[in-house]
């Protein structure tokens, strides 16, 4: 249920399925194809029953997907005296929007959330260029030990970050050979992002895919390795490529307890972690409170209506058929 | 490398071996950044965390060796079991909301033919808030003085809920959040596997004279056997490891919802700044959580 663990590539690596083809509206006229457990005539035969059982559905949904939702975002603009009434108000008596104001300096919300969109922007970059270059060493140049590197990589899927948490912590603390200390900067989240090895192996089978052949006629013509890189493998990745990226910077955003651990310095922290802080530390008015919680909600949300299908695509391109 | 012998000839031997060193040399120039990061960050730390569970260090000493006392010492910690009992009973609680009822909404949204988008994007949307706001969000809903549940459970009149801080409640109520926060996911991948059924087994099953529940049992549930099973250990190791919801919502002192994961904190980070001991305790939830990691590899392996 906490269901983490990031999308299932397809088998063959490839782009995520396009979402499946919109049924026609109206009972009559699915395809056979989307035939599924109860007939089309019975639900015909039982239209009342059909959109009764829709009806509540959705009335189900939305009270229980869109109604925490909408109090946090609504809460946020009542005035802290009809916020505290015992009978709660549904739709605000009186609007106050400058409460968004108020936490984004109060609470400086504002910092907190330029260093959360730093660290997000900073390692998608980051994490992006060495898998890429991690993925294609692997997928094209086929050196020594490959094999080996390859098997590593995935072995580490086995591994439970949290079961890391102390030793990885300690790394950041004293990186081994470098001996430098991390703590509170951001490669203390970029770093440890890159050693993912799902985007390493999602990459690399995409590549595997391109043919070799476009890559030593591009040698004939005289195109060195970064260049075949640069000018034909990322132009023909694109769609994995996108993918890769939303996630990367999907999982910088909600990461909570490695930026918990690693950026204990309140002026180098991330929107998560100083919420929490401040919900336990400060005397917030609630209503600021319930603002900084949507204003760490909007760049998820807003992300994920417009990529929703790319989103909700990797993640059904994962269900593997038995 | 047994490209070297394959074409006679000294010339193209030397050739295709300096070819075959610059490719190597390059390739390690490529994925030095990248393996150095899972050096770093995943194999070192693997080794590190199994050597730190047999020494002392709490960062006032070196560390040295002490063998097996952390492990004594963590099997003598009345926490210790209570750590692991509340994360089993976290973990079956949410395999009987978060891993059944997203097979039976998918199901049912399966069947509609009106709003499939919509419904999709709903059942999702608490997935991507990241999951710090739904836990703290919540709390404001569990308050037991004017939390919105409360308000809610007077103004219909039943009896009000101490919520989180009951003993007889926090844990469900832990599950609950994390429920509502992930069950998209399952949700939509059992949605997805749904679509893949083939419409000929339903008609088939139809025409012997199956009804819609006698089709469900010997249609749906094999065809998703498979798919079900994989959740199943993803979702085992992932709440095995809950930690945002216990730590927002109870604390770390509070002995009910005390889990593995806020108990390695605890251990590491505040109560006993013991970073051997907190090992000792990853040691152990490696071991537990790597077997069913292997099973799910195992299961899903594509080849190479």
């Amino acid at each position: 249920m906490t269901l983490i663990a990031p999308p299932q590539a397809p088998a063959g690596g490839a782009t995520p399925a396009p979402a499946a083809p919109r049924r026609k509206r109206g009972l009559v006229g699915t395809s056979p194809a989307t035939r599924t457990l109860v007939s089309t005539v019975d639900l015909q035969r039982h239209r009342g029953l059909y959109f009764t059982v829709l009806g509540l559905t959705i009335t189900v949904f939305v009270l229980v997907f869109l109604v925490p939702l909408y109090w946090m975002f609504s809460s946020a603009v009542k005035s802290p005296a009809e916020y505290a009434l015992s009978t709660p108000t549904f739709i605000p008596h009186s609007w106050h929007p400058d409460t968004f104001a108020t936490a984004w300096s109060n609470m400086r919300i504002a910092k907190y959330f330029t260093n959360t969109v730093l660290y997000a922007a900073g390692g998608w970059l980051i994490v992006l260029t060495f898998d890429v270059a991690l993925a294609y060493g692997l997928s094209k140049l086929k050196p020594v030990f490959g094999k080996i590197l390859l098997g590593a990589i995935l072995a580490s899927l086995m591994l439970p970050a949290s079961a890391l948490l102390v030793p990885a912590y300690l790394t950041v603390v004293d990186v081994p050979l470098l001996h430098v200390n991390l703590l509170n900067t951001p490669w203390a989240l970029w770093l440890p992002a890159a050693a993912t090895a799902f985007n390493v192996y999602v990459l690399k089978r995409f590549f595997d895919q391109i043919p070799d052949d476009l890559l030593d006629a591009a040698s004939i013509d005289g195109a060195g390795r970064l260049r075949q890189l640069w000018s034909i493998i990322l132009p023909l990745s694109r769609p994995v490529l996108g993918v890769v990226s939303i996630f990367i910077i999907i999982a910088l955003w909600k990461d909570f307890l490695w930026p918990l651990l690693v950026l204990p310095d309140p002026e180098s922290q991330t929107l998560s972690v100083a919420l929490h802080r401040l919900a336990n530390t400060s005397q917030v008015p609630p209503t600021d409170f319930m603002a900084g919680l949507a204003i760490a909600s909007i760049p998820m949300i807003v992300v994920f209506l417009i990529f929703q299908r790319s989103i909700i695509g990797g993640l059904s391109a994962g269900s593997m058929k038995g | 490398m047994a490209v070297v012998t394959a074409v006679p000839g000294r010339g193209s031997r030397v050739h295709r071996l300096r070819r075959r060193i610059q490719d190597n040399l390059l390739a390690y120039a490529f994925m030095a950044a990248g393996l150095a990061c899972f050096a770093f960050f995943s194999w070192y730390p693997l080794v590190r965390g199994v050597i730190l569970s047999f020494q002392q260090d709490n960062f006032v000493a070196p560390p040295y060796w002490v063998g097996l006392d952390n492990y004594r010492a963590l099997f003598a910690d009345p926490l210790f079991y209570t750590a692991w009992r509340n994360s089993l009973l976290f973990t079956g609680l949410a395999l009987v909301f978060g891993f059944v009822l997203p097979f039976f909404i998918a199901v049912l949204l399966n069947e509609f033919r009106h709003f499939s988008g919509f419904f999709r994007v709903l059942v999702y949307l608490p997935v991507m808030l990241p999951p710090i706001v739904a836990v703290l969000l919540w709390r404001y809903f569990y308050d037991p003085g004017n939390g919105l549940f409360n308000t809610v459970l007077r103004g219909v009149g039943l009896p009000e809920s101490q919520w989180t801080q009951s003993s007889n409640t926090a844990m469900i109520s832990l599950v609950l959040v994390s429920t509502w926060a992930n069950l998209g996911g399952a949700t939509l991948i059992y949605l997805a596997a749904l679509q893949g059924i083939p419409g000929e087994l339903y008609e088939a099953a139809e025409l012997d004279g199956a009804s819609i529940w006698q089709r469900l049992r010997h249609v749906t549930l094999p065809q998703m056997r498979f798919i079900m099973l994989v959740l199943l250990l993803l979702q085992i190791v992932a709440t095995m490891q809950v930690f945002i919801e216990p730590f927002a919502l109870t604390g770390t002192s509070n002995p009910d919802t005390i889990t593995v994961l806020i108990l390695v904190y605890r251990y590491a980070f505040t109560v006993n700044q013991d970073f051997g001991l907190a090992a000792a305790m990853s040691v152990l939830l490696f071991v537990v959580l790597g077997a069913f990691s292997a099973l799910y590899l195992w299961l899903t392996r594509t080849g190479d």
